[in-house]
This record gives C-alpha cells, sequence and structure tokens, in this order.
C-alpha cells in the first residue's frame, strides 16, 4: 500500500514537473534577449561617435567596446536549448534553423567577438564607423539566418 | 434559333480570339538598344541595386563579392510555390546564353525568351522602370559571374494558376507603367524613387497585396503580411517610419536601427546589397521615403 502510494506520488510530481521541465525556457529567453539589450545600448554610444553626433572619446569608447568583448565571452550554450525556438514558444524570435544547423550559432558568435577587437582598436570616429560596419555585418549574418523578421 | 446558336458560338469564337491576343506576350522593340554598349563594372551596382543575388542565389548560401546564381529558394505564396530559378552564366541551365534584349524582355516585359509569361514573383512590374543602358550593364555584369549547370527547379503551382497564358490577364489589369510617386522634382529624390521604385523593388514585401496578388498601390509601403512566411514586413511610410533620413541611410549601410537593433531575415540581405552602394544612393532612398505624400 505504501508502495502504490509512493508510485502515485511519483507519477504525479513527475506529471506535473514534466511539461514546466521541458518546456518553460522563459529564463533562457530573457537572459539572450538582455545580452543583446547590453549589445544595442554599447553600439548606440559607439554609433553616435560614428555618425558624428558625439566628439570621440577615448575613455567613454574603451569602456563601450570593453563590454561589448565581455559579453562576446558569454558562453551561449546553456542559453539556447533546444525547443526555445520561435514555433515552440512565444517570445523569440529565434528560428528552428539554429538547431537545425549545429555549431553555426557558436561561429556567428565567435565572429561578432572577433570583430570587436577592431572596434577595440578603433582610434578616431571614422576607424571606429569602418569597424563598426565589421560588427554590423557580424550581427546581420546571424540574424539573417537565425531570427525572423520582426513586426 | 439555329441563327441564334451560330451568333453565339461566332461571339464566343470572337472572344476567345480577343482573349487570345490580349493576352499574348509583348515584346520590347529591338531599337531601344540600338547604340547601347554594356559596361560590366556599370552593372555591378545595377546587380547589388536589383538584389538579383537575394532570391537567385541557392537556399542557405550566405553573402558572397561574386555571387553563384544557381537559384532554389522557395517562394511560398496563395498561388503556390515558386522557386528561383537558375540566372548563371551557365549556357545551358542558367542565362549566359541570352542577349540584352532576350534579359531586358524578361526583366521589363515578364517574358522568357521563347514567349511565355513569367510570374510576376519576379518583380518585372518593378523593373519595368529601369533604364535600358542599365539592362545593358547589368548583362555585362552577370556574364562575369560563376556558371553553375543546377537545373532550375519548376514552379509548384495548382491549376488555374499553372496556366501561364492566364499571366497575359493579369499584367492587363495590374502592370502599371507609372511611377507611384509621380513627381519627383529632386534629383535625389528621383534617383531615390529609381532605387526604391525599380531596382530595389521594396514594395515587393512592403506593400500589401489584393486577392490575385497585385501590389495595393493605395497602401504604397504601408506594411504587409509576410509574402513568404510568419509575420509582418514593416511599413515604412512616411507616417510610420519615424526614423531621421540620417538613420535610414545609416541602417541600409550597416543594419543596425536607431535603437541599434539589427534587420534579420530577407531585409538583411537587403541592407548587405546597400552597403555595397554609395553613401549617395542610401541618402537618396532615405530622401525618397520622406518624400512620399503622408
Amino acid at each position: 500500500m505504501k508502495f502504490v502510494s509512493s508510485a502515485v506520488l511519483f507519477a504525479a510530481l513527475t506529471m506535473a514537473a514534466a511539461p514546466v521541465l521541458a518546456q518553460d525556457f522563459t529564463g533562457q529567453v530573457k537572459a539572450r534577449q538582455g545580452q543583446f539589450r547590453i549589445m544595442a545600448i554599447n553600439l548606440g554610444i559607439l554609433g553616435a561617435v560614428a555618425k558624428g553626433e558625439v566628439a570621440f572619446d577615448a575613455a567613454a569608447v574603451k569602456r563601450a567596446t570593453d563590454t561589448l568583448a565581455a559579453v562576446s565571452m558569454i558562453d551561449q550554450g546553456p542559453l539556447w536549448p533546444k525547443g526555445s525556438d520561435n514555433m515552440a514558444m512565444d517570445g523569440t524570435n529565434a528560428l528552428p534553423a539554429i538547431w537545425d544547423n549545429a555549431g553555426d550559432l557558436g561561429a556567428k558568435w565567435a565572429a561578432f567577438g572577433e570583430s570587436v577587437k577592431g572596434l577595440q582598436a578603433a582610434t578616431d570616429a571614422a576607424t571606429l564607423g569602418k569597424a563598426l560596419g565589421a560588427t554590423g555585418g557580424t550581427c546581420k549574418a546571424c540574424h539573417d539566418a537565425n531570427r525572423a523578421p520582426l513586426g | 434559333m439555329r441563327r441564334l446558336i451560330r451568333f453565339a458560338v461566332g461571339l464566343a469564337v470572337l472572344g476567345m480570339i480577343a482573349g487570345w491576343v490580349l493576352t499574348r506576350p509583348v515584346t520590347l522593340d529591338d531599337s531601344v538598344f540600338a547604340g547601347i554598349t554594356g559596361d560590366a563594372a556599370r552593372g555591378e551596382p545595377v546587380f547589388w541595386a536589383a538584389g538579383c543575388a537575394s532570391c537567385h542565389t541557392a537556399p542557405k548560401v550566405e553573402e558572397a563579392d561574386r555571387p553563384i546564381l544557381a537559384g532554389g529558394q522557395a517562394f511560398a505564396s496563395p498561388f503556390g510555390t515558386f522557386y528561383a530559378p537558375n540566372i548563371s552564366s551557365d549556357p545551358a541551365e542558367g542565362i549566359g546564353g541570352w542577349s540584352v534584349i532576350q534579359l531586358a524582355n524578361a526583366m521589363q516585359r515578364g517574358v522568357s525568351p521563347d514567349g511565355a509569361h513569367y510570374y510576376p514573383a519576379f518583380p518585372y512590374t518593378a523593373y519595368q522602370h529601369v533604364t535600358p543602358q542599365d539592362v545593358a550593364d547589368l548583362h555585362a555584369y552577370l556574364a562575369t559571374l560563376p556558371a553553375d549547370a543546377t537545373p532550375s527547379r519548376p514552379h509548384d503551382v495548382g491549376f488555374p494558376f499553372n496556366i501561364r497564358r492566364a499571366v497575359g490577364g493579369w499584367k492587363l489589369l495590374f502592370l502599371n507603367a507609372d511611377y507611384v510617386l509621380a513627381d519627383a522634382p529632386m534629383p535625389e529624390v528621383a534617383r531615390g524613387r529609381y532605387l526604391v521604385e525599380a531596382l530595389g523593388h521594396c514594395a515587393e514585401c512592403h506593400t500589401p497585396r489584393n486577392a490575385l496578388g497585385a501590389l495595393n498601390r493605395g497602401q504604397w509601403l504601408k506594411g504587409a503580411p509576410n509574402p513568404s512566411g510568419p509575420g509582418r514586413i514593416p511599413a515604412i511610410d512616411p507616417a510610420s517610419l519615424k526614423w531621421a533620413e540620417k538613420d535610414i541611410a545609416y541602417y541600409l549601410e550597416t543594419g543596425f536601427t536607431p535603437e541599434f537593433d539589427s534587420a534579420g531575415g530577407h531585409m538583411a540581405r537587403v541592407v548587405g546589397n546597400f552597403a555595397r552602394l554609395t553613401p549617395e544612393d542610401r541618402q537618396a532612398v532615405a530622401a525618397y521615403l520622406k518624400a512620399l505624400p503622408r
């Protein structure tokens, strides 16, 4: 009898827990969107310099490029669990293609990190603008393949 | 009674003949290209502005300086799935054997070298405005790109849309030779109109379509459902797009929005194309978008 009740309890627990364990990736989605937001804010600081809206200030540029370098070192693996695509859940534009092409996201993330070195080497608004174009290319390459259109 | 039947039959035959004549493929006059010589170097920016590579490279191929236009990308629509054909320089499977006038008839009249209508998934409704010089230059540039012998995949289009002749009727109804922005007195806006309405064929995605797949010109660039997938293509008319001209030009160069998000999906490829044009051309697009009536 005790055995039966613990079996029932176990079954009830697993039934209750299973959908949560399998489906709830909102934390991972928030984390990856948050890192993109940090990137956008710091790219915006650099972009204002590149567009000529703000003067080139080496210290401010260094803070922004160091932040981007730090974000580029965040391990993406844990943030992209299988089943966290836009077909499986709401609140994300991540295409299933990410999981169909294993390694593609990681390679494109590494390309972003590599492009940040160009930003760190910039010495004035012109070189920063050129490097920012290269970084933009790495953003675009990944969004082209892996993100659904917004809207 | 017998006379009535004869009359009705006669009328039906006349109608069929009229329909046959009206829906026949109409081609350009050869004289359009008299005295025009193509130049490959000038054709390269035409190629990028026209976005040829965005649809005619093989599926999932990344951007390249000298793309292989093997075709094969699928474009789902309410009428069936269209597959972009091979337009590489291969003489058998691609278009390496085409003359300038054949390319012009394809791009500007939607008529193939063997005299069949193309489906308007190929944006000849926009390319009709392209200048003969630009077509000739593009023809010269396309010949310099790599050949690929992949056969074109037939479209997967069901009855009645698989009747090519019916496209002639569609053209009669919807092929409009006028620009949407009728007046463009400033040269910059005129250039932008050429880039947006003709070469760039932006409206193909950014303008909603009617039940027969024709663009609703009254809703020009006011956003539309994604023609080939879920989601919506954003509105970029002056009432909707609040970005400064400078921000639009910067977006077309780098893909960064004013909030420093970055373009995705098919637009990422469009940005890749516009990034290869001059700053003046990107600025012209921005000027055109702001010049549209609100």
